[in-house]
């Protein structure tokens, strides 16, 4: 960013202080380690200096603020204007339950709602199924039917609030029990905003809760789309995720390629499906992972929003400025969390929240500091929202736009990431594109890789986790982890039963057969699942005609 | 040399959360052993038969869904059906509360390894308790 003759002095001075400072001082004060390396493998220098900036272009680059490349953010006075959204994910045990929660949260001044879903209704199976049992209501709330929809936004306004739901393979049932939901308390789908995850492709990557084969899960994708750019305008269809390929133990680096891989497989998708870039591409979104690198991942976020600025304009030809930004939510890293003395938890999660909030997030949601050993209770939840609310309030940091910009370490770090990043996403192109990759196990073998570096160095104590290899103490078992009511489950049974009684067969058959006719077709499958959701048909039931019409998945495993 | 320890390193539920299989399935098998991994969602049925087919020494279960109390005694009790327990070592990992590790080693469970333990500690433990 220097002129020619003011960056030669600094190489020269930079040479001069090497020679006369550091080459003498080293043998009196060895470096704790010969090499420094990021998560990537990257090398870390000592210093860093305009040197490292050499050819940045400050307006093409980095720019301003809500202006492409969108390096500095996506809106121009991003948190002077308006805070993120703070949103924890939450729910648990019965839709009952868990619309105590969120009225808790909600109280608390949290200002969106995030729906986490038991393993069963994310894998579409109701809670009376085989499969089901000993998982209903465990990881998230179970939801077989309208009728717990209903109960678990009782008394929430649905034209007031922005949920977001953590549903990918049955997404269109959820946001169709959300539409039939919002209709009945006289809103309408056009008011509606919120997010639903809807990203299948990490789930074959890292999560696992996926359903159906890869074409037709796409086929879902692109269906939702089309549906909601008429339908639900205000609705993120989409959130790619790389926040689990991050937890799955991938690099900051491969974090930003492969979400962004898979991103581009989903405009690909779409644009195939015969839509334009720009009918759909404003309301996708991202999600990433906050994690306790600090530097890194505010390059991190940097470097994801200028990549997907470049894609969106110069891969798709995108002319809508919405196209191109790269918004997105960032939950802080579940696996950085110590089940060893958990009260440590709340200092990284802090750390973390700083990452989220200097990188420009929109929403963010903070872990608890007991999630390595249970679900987290009201009072370890409050405190993780407090720590948002003293970022934001008390910190100072969401008072100037991008303050790390013009750091040489971040500028520098920001612009490897990107260039790490498109690396990879060449290399997946030539291997077919990200759902390719994934079947080849190519995305999968390369987070393995790097999560067993990790575990070495780890064990090798060359990576100190405080509490855990190093600063050890003995505990006593924490006392006063959430408990689940055991009768979830037969509660859940109960209320299917009784849905059951209560609705028209014939209806709920009617409308199912005419679902299994538009899957096996090339109608849009949104409508007929809104149908049957309407008639009160179960997530089981409507998966259950889908599976028929699509079959399931078969994981490459990849060790 | 005597044969290499065979272990099946098994996801029972549906919890998608496989990291730390695999991480342990890889320490395993650079600490010399055979390791067979089954990928996502087994039932205990499942499990069981691929234990008796593989002929392995061990099984170790990783579940981080909380559906831990339900799935893992039954794991066990097959293998007692079977007639095989005696002869294989089954261990269990993941997130899974002190309070309730007690009650999985009454069922049968030889050991619980919670986050945070080194790979070595499983190694050995394994060396020192086959049953074979």
């Amino acid at each position: 960013m220097l002129e020619k003759d003011k960056l030669k002095e600094v190489k020269e001075e930079k040479k001069r202080w090497q020679k006369e400072k550091v080459d003498k001082g080293l043998s009196k004060f060895p470096e704790r380690k010969e090499e420094f390396t990021r998560t990537s493998g990257a090398n870390i220098e000592r210093l860093y200096t305009p040197d490292d900036l050499e050819g940045m272009d400050y307006n093409k680059d980095l720019g301003y603020p809500g202006e492409y490349p969108y390096t500095r953010g996506v809106q121009p006075t991003m948190y002077r204007s308006r805070f993120w959204t703070m949103r924890q994910y939450a729910g648990f045990a019965t839709a009952e339950e868990s619309n105590k929660r969120y009225k808790y949260l909600l109280e608390q001044g949290q200002t969106g709602l995030s729906v986490a879903f038991d393993l069963p209704t994310q894998i579409g199976y109701d809670s009376d199924h085989e499969l089901a049992q000993g998982e209903v209501g465990k990881v998230g709330v179970a939801i077989d039917s309208l009728t717990d929809m209903e109960i678990l936004f009782d008394g929430i306004p649905l034209d007031k609030v922005s949920t977001s739901m953590t549903i990918n393979a049955p997404a269109a049932v959820l946001l169709a029990m959300y539409i039939a939901v919002a209709e009945k308390q006289g809103v309408s789908a056009d008011q509606l905003r919120g997010t639903i995850q809807n990203d299948i492709l990490k789930e074959y990557i890292a999560r696992g809760t996926y359903i159906f084969p890869t074409e037709e899960s796409m086929r879902l994708i692109t269906d939702i789309f089309a549906y909601c750019s008429k339908e639900v305008p205000q609705w993120n269809t989409i959130s790619i995720s790389g926040y689990h390929i991050r937890e799955a133990g991938s690099s900051a680096s491969q974090e930003v390629a492969f979400t962004l891989a898979d991103g581009i497989a989903y405009v690909e998708a779409a644009i195939k499906a015969g839509l334009d870039v720009d009918s759909f591409a404003p309301r996708l979104s991202f999600f990433f992972n906050s994690h306790n690198d600090l530097l890194e991942e505010v390059s991190k976020f940097r470097a994801a929003r200028r990549l997907w600025a470049k894609i969106m304009k110069e891969r798709f030809g995108a002319k809508n400025p919405k196209s191109m930004q790269l918004k997105f939510h960032t939950q802080t890293a579940g696996s950085t969390l110590t089940a060893q003395q958990p009260d440590n938890n709340i200092v990284r999660v802090a750390i973390q929240t700083l990452a989220a909030v200097l990188g420009g997030t929109q929403s963010l949601h903070t872990n608890s500091k007991d999630e390595a050993l249970a679900l987290p209770t009201e009072d370890s939840v409050r405190v993780a929202l407090r720590t948002q609310q003293i970022v934001a309030h008390e910190s100072g940091v969401a008072d100037t736009v991008d303050p790390l910009a013009g750091s040489y370490y971040v500028e520098k770090m920001t612009k490897e990431i990107e260039d790490a990043a498109m690396e990879y996403i060449e290399q997946i192109d030539e291997l077919g594109g990200a759902p390719a990759a994934i079947e080849q196990g190519f995305i999968q073998k390369e987070i393995m890789d790097s999560s067993y570096n990790y575990q070495k160095e780890l064990e090798k104590e060359e990576r100190i986790v405080v509490g855990m290899n190093k600063f050890q103490v003995k505990e006593k078992p924490v006392e006063g982890l959430l408990k689940l009511d055991p009768r979830v489950e037969e509660l859940q049974r109960d209320k299917i039963k009784k849905t059951k009684e209560n609705r028209d067969e014939k209806m709920v058959q009617d409308n199912l057969k005419a679902l299994r006719q538009a899957a096996s077709g090339n109608e849009n499958t949104m409508p007929y699942i809104l149908e049957s959701v309407k008639a009160y048909a179960t997530l089981g039931e409507i998966c259950g005609v889908l599976r028929e019409v699509f079959g399931e998945y078969q994981q490459s495993v990849v060790i | 040399m005597d044969k290499p320890i065979r272990v099946l390193v098994a996801k029972p539920g549906l919890d998608g959360h496989d990291r730390g299989a695999k991480v342990i399935a890889r320490a395993l098998r650079d600490a010399g052993m055979e390791v067979v991994y089954t990928g996502l969602r087994q039932t205990p049925e499942q499990i069981v038969q691929t234990a008796i087919q593989e002929d392995v020494d061990v099984v170790a279960l990783s579940i981080l869904s909380g559906a831990h109390n339900h799935l893992l005694p039954k794991i066990v009790n097959r293998l007692k059906e079977e007639g095989v327990y005696d002869e294989v070592l089954v261990l269990a990992g993941g997130v899974i509360p002190d309070d309730d590790i007690p009650g999985l080693k009454e069922a049968g469970i030889e050991a619980v390894f919670t986050p945070g333990t080194p790979t070595g500690v499983t190694i050995n433990f394994i060396k020192e308790n086959l049953k074979k």
